[in-house]
């Protein structure tokens, strides 16, 4: 049975004040907040073992290199990669993009092609734009429809032998809508071409397969996973990430270095330019055994409950209306009060104690498609109730009322 | 009669004293924000728009006389009422007193959270903006 009483234990934020009031926090799609056994995990890291890793003969360097290469294979392990070389520690997602774009801005040619799909996040749009600067390929965006799913139809039309890369966010930050990511892997594949996915969104609420799904890079990031923020990963398939050049420079990446010349390390240390985010790295595989503790499908299940109750009570508010998908999705509300402006929403709800997202949520294009400044968001995880979901309702109710 | 920006200022904080509690500081900025037609529609142009606000923000300044005229108008309605209070303190004065006044009564009147930048609403951009206009057209001037 899904305790979420005992599971909001684990998380000793959840039981703050805010402005007075009991926090609901309801912008988890922004980060997610933090259980004490992650919390745990970096306090010990700081108490007994910090050390820098891989270089070290002394102990502290070697408990601390045994962790973090731990870490990384329970990535491995979550999202079934092959190898643990496989799997890069990054920054986060936006680095794990960039370093792919990076990659293939020697790869690409003039006239050739990438396709990302209209729901991206802002870092999703712009390393492709610079990465067309220098190369002289095109960029060619997937439109949404209306409903704001991605139009499968037009991504036929898009893609041909000139299409290199494509670049499709698993689930849409700003709407929630999960994307058909299996027939977009395929279809890209079909052309030859790459395909990257953004799991930034989806990875706190679906395990993803990355040998299942057959694809060729996906990224994520650790805070969206309970875990802390400045660290992420992105996968590769041993191949690709062969093919690719280091991104940066730097201890760590190098084999041997002569004036003359540098030979690179082997995976995945080539792309691990510098001393890493240590602790981050091992708190974001301890992220990743709370999550599966809980378990993933318990997860998707409750949050699925969430978002059903949270949809059909807000729809109850005369003049508000949802944006994107009203069913299958992630659960995120995004939703907006005829008249009023989302960011005077989202200012009342502070005030009440309520966190939500208010504003374009890095996603000006969709923003721009519907004709709307913004939308007030809500964003649910495992960790919050139908009882917070009625405070959010009470709160639009009473923020309608004080600003119509 | 000549009533200073700190005069002003003060007068504000007064009325502000007598909210009891968030929801009636917030209640007054909203009827303020929906009293004021604030701006021609002419100067709504992206020129005027005030960057780094999560709604939109024109504000316009003109000399009359020799005082500094500001119109402004927001499409959220909280943003709106934080500039019918910023113009009512800084609006139809000398370029020069608007560039020395004090912003410290925003704090004062509990509205400190709009002036953090992750609010992005751009308070703080609106003041600064009022305060480049000013030494803009006190340069004008001599």
């Amino acid at each position: 049975m899904f305790d979420v009483e005992s599971i909001r234990k684990d998380f000793p934020i959840l039981s703050r004040k805010v402005n007075g009031k009991p926090l609901v926090y309801f912008d988890n799609a922004a980060t997610s907040q933090t259980p004490k056994q992650v919390i745990d995990t970096i306090v010990e890291y700081y108490s007994k073992y910090n050390a820098n890793i891989h270089r070290g003969v002394h102990t502290l360097s070697q408990e601390a290199t045994d962790k973090y290469e731990q870490s990384r294979k329970k990535i491995q392990a979550h999202f079934n990669a092959k190898f643990s070389h496989e799997i890069i520690f990054t920054s986060g997602t936006t680095h794990g993009i960039n370093l792919v774009a990076n990659g293939f801005s020697s790869i690409l040619k003039k006239g050739d092609e990438i396709i990302v799909s209209a729901l991206e996040h802002h870092s999703n749009i712009v390393p492709w734009q610079m990465l067309c600067e220098r190369t002289g390929a095109i960029l060619k965006v997937i439109p949404m429809d209306l409903e704001g799913e991605l139009i499968l139809s037009e991504y036929d039309k898009l893609l041909s032998p000139n299409t290199k890369l494509v670049f499709v966010n698993h689930v849409s930050n700003a709407l929630g809508t999960i994307n058909p990511i299996e027939t977009i892997i395929e279809k890209a594949h079909a052309v030859g071409a790459a395909i990257l996915i953004d799991g930034a969104q989806s990875s706190p609420h679906i395990k993803a397969d990355v040998q299942a799904l057959d694809v060729d890079f996906y990224v994520a990031s650790a805070h969206k996973m309970c875990g802390p923020t400045g660290v992420g990963m992105l996968y590769g398939k041993e191949s690709w990430l062969k093919k690719l050049p280091p991104y940066q420079g730097g201890g760590e990446m190098i084999a041997e270095v002569t004036f003359e010349k540098t030979t690179y390390a082997e995976l995945p240390h080539k792309f691990e330019a510098g001393t890493p985010n240590i602790c981050g790295g091992i708190a974001f595989g301890a992220a990743i055994d709370y999550m599966n503790t809980i378990g993933f499908e318990a997860i998707a299940a409750y949050e699925h409950e969430l978002l059903e109750y949270a949809t059909a009570k807000l729809l109850e508010i005369e003049g508000l209306k949802i944006y994107g998908p009203l069913k299958d999705k992630a659960s995120v509300v995004s939703f907006n009060l005829e008249g009023i402006h989302p960011y005077d929403v989202g200012s009342i709800l502070d005030k009440l104690g309520i966190a939500v997202r208010t504003g374009h949520h890095c996603a000006q294009p969709i923003m721009d498609f519907y004709k709307i400044p913004g939308t007030v968001r809500a964003s649910l995880a495992f960790y919050n109730t139908k009882s917070e979901i009625d405070a959010l309702v009470e709160g639009v109710k009473k923020a309608k009322m004080m600003l119509s | 009669m000549i009533v200073t920006i700190e005069e002003i200022q003060n007068e504000i904080i007064d009325e502000f004293s007598m909210f009891e509690d968030w929801e009636e500081r917030y209640q007054y900025m909203i009827d303020l924000g929906k009293e004021l037609p604030l701006i021609n529609d002419k100067y709504k142009t992206d020129s005027n728009i005030i960057k780094g606000c999560q709604s939109k923000v024109w504000v316009h300044a003109e000399m009359k006389d020799d005082k500094l005229v500001f119109t402004a108008d927001s499409d959220a309605i909280i943003t709106k009422g934080i500039i019918a209070i910023l113009i009512r303190a800084f609006s139809n004065q000398h370029p020069k007193d608007i560039i020395d006044a004090e912003t410290d009564f925003i704090d004062k009147i509990g509205l400190k959270e709009h002036l953090s930048p992750t609010r992005a609403n751009g308070l703080l951009s609106m003041v600064k903006q009022l305060k480049l206009y000013a030494i803009a057209y006190q340069t004008q001037l001599k």
